[in-house]
């Protein structure tokens, strides 16, 4: 059986407790997608109107530096949360996202929840001190990762 | 020497826990680039092999040091001690300048071990730091050899990058149970390199157990394993059933020398395996 | 008729000069004596052969980072305190070989060194030595496996302990509960009565080895009266304390204030020395050294004192878990005061106020743990 949208975001902890009427909205804003593997989901640099929400597979965030190629960051999976560079301006994406592997998710159309959130502040609150805790983990993780914790020094 | 010098020997050597039993190099493996294992036989036939997985044993290289190292090999097999050891100061880089057929000094087991004896139906998740891996192989061995006596088995396991990836062979055999969920991630990915790139937290936050039912055992750097807990404590796995393995500086590893010393305990006798709950109130504290 | 021998638990009369052939008589027996004797202006324990070796007529002045030697206007053999020696010394010694190796090329053989076994007699053992001992003796003997150096040097010591009739300027066994008076682990007890009139010991017999030595040489049994003024000596010696240690609770203050801003306080005056870690007589914490020759065919590994205030005490790789002086001396008082009691059941400290007395800046644990509780209630009150 297909699962609707709004029933899949009501059970992640990310929209727990978020009141009905803005996760009506939210899910008004979602659809389903899908990705084949080393998928290049979105460009460095690229207008940033949407955030997704991993089901299923792993994304690579990445980074293209000369001589290296596209670095890959840091990988996002299955329940996690894709993208914040939505939220501020100049609304474009820092990093490149290609998935790993073959990868379904939720697409939100961030640029009609920005406008909503211009007018419906309310909405503004729950969505973007939701983010916050997505961003505050994955700051955590990332200067986890600086640390070098498993450099021989350490 | 006459047979009456070897036999009183012997005596001694058995009776004084700060003397080294002889060992001999049977295989050396190349892991990474600075980290190796030993395989290692007793010389004198007689000696018994046997430890529990967590415990370690003291290694002497002759004319460098002691140093000590946990056991890293199945606990089932007493044909020979593994050890896993990383190059990291002056005895381990003797260590690792040695051949197949040299000596090398063994003093122990010490220490405690892993709960696996009283954990039967439980869920395991073994999150491995880096070299912790080492000291937690020998558990999942033994768990994978219980198999039936336990409900969900996870290993997360957290690498620097994919080229210093431990028992690489081994942890692909291991991804291809069914009855076995391995994931692995690295801090810094390379080229060619699939997988999970990242801290070794998010994958606890989502791996597939009970937490109410569940005995976490974590080992790696310090830092490591205080954000592995945390985030497990806040899935719900609570501090009497999380597990980790402490390091600190050792010379006798008998609990007398004071080296070991971690608050009121010694890692040598009290740990190396701690539950979290009895070490709260020290545990990530700075300059302990 | 032979003369009844003195028996456990009896008391009995020396005179200054049977002391002295009690002294011969063990040497004689081929016992070493090691007690109390002069040497570098200090009182320090060392080989004796009579009781001429001992510091007759002088006593100990300590205070804080102060010992000075001072004569006495009488001619008593035991009246002073402690000195920078501790017994450790000679149960635990600052460096003991534990084996011999000798390589052929890949291969190699250890020569487990040989204890000797000596006949010991320690003289003038004061009652916070006694205790000291005992606690070297849980760390050394009762732990996962007894440590063969100090085994063979512990088993058989005679020890001949000392009633202390005074107490020092920074002496507080009272406070510990471990003196003036000696309770038990002697084979005989001495409690020197000295004044214008007259110069004796009482002695106690504590165990059938101590009656046996005792009846080698003539004694006399010690009359009630003077069993009672020897008795009230060391009860005066309980009241004049140079420091005084509230014990109660002090491991939980200890553990609650263990982020307390008086440990900066300390700490900007300790200069992490470690002479405190060396004079006191429970720090047991010891080294390895493992040196070849420059052939690099012979090895050998060496046991040594080691302090937690040495540079390196905590390394392992990458640094040291306790690299600043703060938390090495935090980890010395709290070991002391409180891990201790964890460990090994008792505080580590016997109150023999070595510490203050050797410290080259004078601090005092007495003044450090009272500071520490005291700013518990100042914070209460303040609320």
């Amino acid at each position: 059986m297909v699962q609707s949208v709004e029933s899949v975001i009501k059970k992640h902890p990310f929209f727990a407790e978020m009141p009905e009427k803005h996760l009506e909205f939210i899910a008004g804003c979602a659809k389903n997608v899908a990705f084949p593997e080393l998928h290049a989901i979105f460009h460095e640099g690229d207008p940033a109107n949407e955030f997704y929400f991993i089901r299923e597979g792993l994304v690579a965030v990445e980074l293209v530096i000369p001589h290296r190629g596209a670095t890959t960051i840091q990988t996002v999976s299955e329940g996690e949360i894709l993208g914040w560079s939505w939220a501020s301006p100049p609304y474009r994406w820092h990093f490149g996202a290609r998935t790993l592997q073959r990868t379904r998710a939720l697409l939100f159309d961030a640029k009609c929840l920005r406008t909503k959130c211009d007018y419906d502040h309310d909405l503004g609150y729950e969505l973007l001190s939701r983010f916050m805790g997505v961003i505050s983990a994955r700051l955590d993780a990332t200067r986890l990762q600086l640390l070098d914790i498993y450099g021989r020094d350490n | 020497m006459g047979e009456i010098i070897e036999a009183e020997f012997a005596e001694r050597t058995a009776t004084d826990p700060m003397v080294p039993e002889l060992f001999r190099i049977d295989r050396l493996k190349r892991e990474t680039e600075d980290t190796f294992t030993l395989e290692l036989v007793p010389v004198n036939q007689d000696v018994k092999i046997s430890f529990l997985p967590g415990q370690f044993n003291m290694l002497y290289v002759f004319g460098v040091g002691e140093v000590a190292i946990s056991i890293s090999g199945n606990p089932a097999l007493t044909s020979h001690l593994e050890h896993t050891t990383r190059r990291v100061g002056v005895v381990t880089k003797a260590m690792g300048l040695l051949k197949v057929g040299d000596t090398i000094g063994v003093r122990g087991p010490f220490g405690n071990h892993w709960p696996v004896a009283e954990e039967d139906g439980r869920d395991f998740v073994v999150v491995a730091g880096g070299i912790g891996l080492a000291p937690l192989r020998p558990v999942l061995y033994h768990l994978m050899a219980q198999r039936e006596r336990y409900r969900n088995i996870v290993l997360l396991y957290g690498a620097r990058s994919p080229e210093e990836i431990l028992y690489k062979r081994e942890l692909e055999r291991w991804r291809g149970k069914f009855d076995l969920e391995v994931q692995v991630t690295v801090d810094r990915g390379s080229s060619g390199w699939r997988g999970n790139v990242g801290v070794v937290t998010p994958l606890v936050a989502r791996a597939p157990f009970n937490p109410s039912n569940t005995v976490a055992l974590i080992c790696g750097p310090e830092i490591m394993m205080r954000f592995a807990a945390m985030e497990l404590q806040k899935r719900g796995v609570p501090p009497e059933r999380t597990f980790l393995s402490m390091e600190r500086n050792m010379k006798c590893a008998l609990g007398y020398c004071g080296h070991c010393q971690y608050g009121p305990t010694f890692v040598c006798k009290d740990g190396p395996v701690f539950r979290l709950d009895r070490i709260a109130s020290i545990f990530g504290k700075g300059e302990i | 008729m032979t003369p009844r021998a003195p028996a456990r638990d009896a008391y009995v009369l020396l005179a200054p000069a049977q002391l002295d052939l009690l002294i011969k008589t063990l040497v004689r027996q081929g016992y070493e004596v090691t007690g109390p004797t002069i040497r570098d202006g200090a009182i320090v324990y060392d080989r004796v052969c009579s009781a001429e070796d001992l510091p007759k007529g002088w006593t100990d002045e300590q205070q804080g980072g102060t010992y000075r030697l001072k004569s006495r206007h009488d001619q008593a053999l035991f009246g002073y305190n402690v000195g920078p020696h501790a017994w450790k010394k000679f149960l635990f010694p600052a460096a003991s070989r534990l084996w011999k190796a000798h390589r052929i090329n890949g291969h190699f053989q250890i020569l487990p060194e040989e204890q000797a076994s000596t006949k010991r007699a320690f003289l003038g053992v004061r009652a916070c030595e006694l205790q000291a001992i005992r606690l070297q003796d849980k760390v050394f003997l009762e732990g996962p496996s007894a440590d063969a150096i100090y085994k063979s040097r512990r088993k058989d010591v005679l020890i001949i302990a000392v009633n202390c009739t005074q107490a020092g300027g920074t002496c507080f066994c009272d406070s510990m509960a471990t003196g003036p008076q000696v309770s038990t682990g002697y084979d005989l007890a001495l409690t020197e009565v000295v004044d214008e009139r007259q110069h004796y010991l009482v002695v106690h017999i504590g165990t059938n080895p101590g009656a046996k030595i005792l009846s080698e040489i003539p004694t006399q049994p010690a009359e009630k009266t003077e069993i009672a003024v020897a008795h009230a000596l060391v009860e005066e010696a309980a009241g004049h304390m140079g420091r005084s240690l509230n014990t109660t609770g002090l491991r939980d203050v200890l553990y609650r204030n263990a982020e307390s801003p008086r440990w900066d306080a300390v700490v900007a005056r300790c200069l992490s020395c470690a002479n405190c870690t060396s004079v006191c007589p429970t720090c047991f914490c010891s080294t390895v050294e493992d040196l070849t020759d420059l052939t690099g065919q012979q090895a050998e590994r060496i046991r040594k004192w080691d302090s937690c205030f040495a540079t390196d005490f905590s390394y392992i790789h990458g640094g040291s878990v306790r690299a600043t002086p703060r938390s090495k001396f935090r980890q010395w008082m709290m070991h002391k005061l409180a891990y201790w009691i964890d460990q090994f059941g008792t505080s580590g400290c016997v109150g023999c106020g070595r510490c203050i007395t050797w410290c080259p800046v004078g601090i005092d644990i007495t003044e450090e743990a009272r500071a520490i509780r005291d700013s518990e209630s100042a914070v209460t009150e303040s609320v």
